[in-house]
């Protein structure tokens, strides 16, 4: 295929170039992120608080939410078992900072080739499986490396290692010092998932994983690679998972296999997901948002805590599909991400009939 | 000889993962749905039978069994009625949100309700009767009883789905759903007797392992999985393939707990799972082809 824009042809063979984006008024969104990006940049500058804390761990949540977003609201894949890319991550973070002695900060560039490497024999086994059983079969990959860690006494086994290098580095360069520098890590490592689903889905396989999320079936009859496709975005999802579980690891200076391949990590982002918004970039900003506000407020109740939040995702699973981005995008259209496919039709010309439109009047959108 | 007694146990156990499995594989037959809040709900039956054994004084939990199954069968049709009946049909990853959501309010229900403690349910003798081969090898009677219930099951519900109005339903709903409601049937009713009759066979398994052995809250998650590897092991769509399956998982652990230690015992299960999906995806009995 030409490398050009899409065209499609009207009932009357006239040609209408794709672009992709919307209409949002780019430059004063453009602006408005990059302020955002220079207030969060220079956040840890005026000293750390528990605030930088939080959001060391707002980013990891961000950025394994995305990373789970792409799977389920773009590939179709049903993921229960992403705890396990980032209990990979968390202890690589330990191999390569106690074992091999390298700088743990860089080891977070490690967790992400194993989570990748990993990856790989992973989906060409789950991907046997369909739907609900996918699910289910991610879980067991995750509870396999679970039982794996459990019980390798050189990490402590079920009680877990921390991370030695790290506390060291963490005590010589003092809290300000070592927070700050954790803290801008897992704020490029939250803008680098975020870019790369933004950038994934503007390309040509983005298109093709909207094809697949729409219908596999004639996804596949039109020429996707299926296989191919889902197995590339599982590969990212698990690195970028996993350079979120190193993050956590450097942030707490400890990994337990208990914790780090837990199943609440599966709960935290289904939540986030379902109730930002599946299938946008915006929504899993959104979901981790409330979940943040939610956790802080009502995680001391314990297992109400988890009640809620298992309601609350099945409820607006069933009663409102596109969770809290989708409703605002309904009633505003508002993107922050434009990453729709629109027909450009001319100034001058009438479009040839009216199309259906479901985001802005006038352009029909993918 | 101890590896026959590490054998027969394995198959025995297979037959109580078979017992939860078949639920998860009915449920998924009928409607396509993958309820991953199965295990809870395999879990769920122990605490009816200790709310009642609780609350009527002391009454061999024994008892407590058909009664759990009527209440069982009753809360899954309410289930699937008030809730589950709006997913099905509407694609794989809503149900499964739901379905997860659902699990994670059961478990923490429990645990709000009972704590995460362990439980026992007291039956008196029988927990440690067994019948003596030789020396070394002993059959308890509990185990062998849910592996012969296991065997009643399956064969009950082949004959149900065989030789009923319902059991042909079933098949109907499941084969086309829309042609089945233009023949009159009552879909909504189907699936909902369907999750009911799951739920009632799990109850079988889910009291008398209570009775067996503890029980907590946080069982669920473990059965899930169990259940949902006999049934790829087996081969989706066959009961009797889910029967196998349950066994093979059953011995693989428990010669996985002999061999290197019972700290590995789920995790050798698991590996035998992933390697018979690595070479056998379809499963030993598959008789459905899924695309």
């Amino acid at each position: 295929m030409r490398r050009m824009a899409a065209m499609v042809t009207s009932a009357d063979g006239q040609e209408y170039p794709v672009q992709v984006g919307g209409r949002t008024t780019k430059s004063i969104v453009m602006g408005v992120g990059a302020v955002a990006l220079i207030v969060l940049f220079l956040f840890p500058l005026f000293g750390v608080t528990d605030w930088t804390r939080r959001l060391v761990e707002f980013f990891c949540y961000l950025a394994a939410a995305q990373m789970w977003n792409l799977l389920l609201g773009y590939a179709g894949l049903m993921s229960a078992g992403q705890q396990a890319y980032i209990g990979l991550g968390a202890y690589t973070v330990w191999f390569f900072a106690d074992i091999v002695h390298i700088n743990p900060l860089l080891c977070v560039l490690f967790a992400a080739i194993t989570g990748a490497i990993i990856a790989f024999p992973a989906a060409a086994l789950v991907f046997r499986l369909r739907g609900g059983y996918l699910a289910i079969g991610t879980w067991v990959i995750a509870e396999i490396f679970r039982l794996i860690f459990s019980s390798i006494s050189q990490t402590g086994g079920g009680a877990g290692t921390t991370i030695g290098a790290a506390a060291q580095m963490a005590q010589t360069k003092g809290v300000d010092g070592w927070y700050s520098q954790v803290y801008w890590l897992a704020l490029a490592v939250a803008v680098l998932t975020i870019a790369v689903c933004y950038l994934l889905l503007r390309s040509r396989t983005g298109l093709a994983l909207k094809a697949i999320r729409d219908d596999d079936l004639s996804a596949e009859s039109s020429g996707v690679n299926l296989w191919r496709t889902k197995l590339y975005t599982y590969i990212i999802a698990g690195a970028g998972c996993a350079m979120a579980g190193a993050l956590i690891a450097l942030y707490s200076l400890q990994v337990r296999p208990g914790s780090a391949f837990s199943i609440n990590w599966t709960a935290y982002l289904i939540f986030i997901t379902v109730i930002g918004g599946i299938g946008t970039i915006e929504g899993p900003f959104i979901g981790t948002v409330i979940f943040y506000a939610l956790r802080e407020t009502t995680s001391k109740y314990g297992t109400w805590y988890f009640i809620v939040l298992g309601l609350l995702a099945a409820v607006i699973a069933i009663w409102s599909r596109g969770g809290i981005y989708g409703w605002i995008l309904k009633k505003t259209g508002f993107t922050l991400f434009p990453l729709q496919r629109r027909v450009g039709f001319g100034r001058s010309e009438k479009p040839p009939s009216p199309p259906a439109s479901e985001g802005g009047g006038g352009a029909a959108t993918v | 000889m101890d590896w026959v007694n590490t054998i027969v146990s394995g198959i025995l156990l297979g037959g109580l993962y078979s017992l939860f499995a078949v639920g998860l594989s009915l449920v998924f037959g009928t409607m396509r749905l993958v309820n991953l809040a199965h295990g809870d709900l395999t879990v769920l039956p122990a605490y009816v039978a200790l709310l009642m054994v609780g609350s009527a004084g002391r009454f061999n939990p024994l008892y407590a069994i058909p009664l759990t199954m009527v209440v069982m069968f009753g809360f899954g049709y309410l289930l699937q009625r008030g809730l589950l009946n709006r997913v099905v049909l509407k694609g794989d990853i809503i149900g499964v949100i739901v379905t997860f959501g659902l699990s994670m309010v059961i478990m923490n229900a429990l645990q709000q309700g009972f704590t995460a403690n362990s439980q026992g349910l007291d039956a008196g003798k029988i927990e440690n009767l067994s019948i003596t081969v030789t020396d070394q090898f002993a059959i308890g009677w509990l185990p062998l009883l849910i592996f012969l219930l296991a065997i009643v099951v399956i064969t009950a519900l082949q004959l149900y789905m065989g030789h009923t109005k319902m059991g042909r339903a079933f098949r109907a709903v499941s084969d086309d759903t829309d042609a089945a409601r233009l023949m009159g049937i009552n879909t909504k009713h189907v699936w909902a007797v369907a999750m009911a009759v799951a739920l009632l066979v799990v109850s079988i398994g889910g009291v008398i392992m209570g009775i067996r052995t503890t029980f907590s809250p946080l069982l669920g998650t473990d059965r899930l999985i169990f259940a949902f590897e006999a049934v790829i092991i087996g081969g989706m769509g066959s009961l009797w393939g889910t029967f196998v399956g349950g066994i093979v998982l059953g011995v693989a652990q428990l010669i996985g707990a002999k061999v290197f230690g019972s700290p590995f015992q789920h995790l050798v299960g698991h590996l035998v799972f992933i390697a018979i999906l690595a070479f056998r995806p379809q499963g030993f009995l598959a008789k459905t082809v899924t695309k």
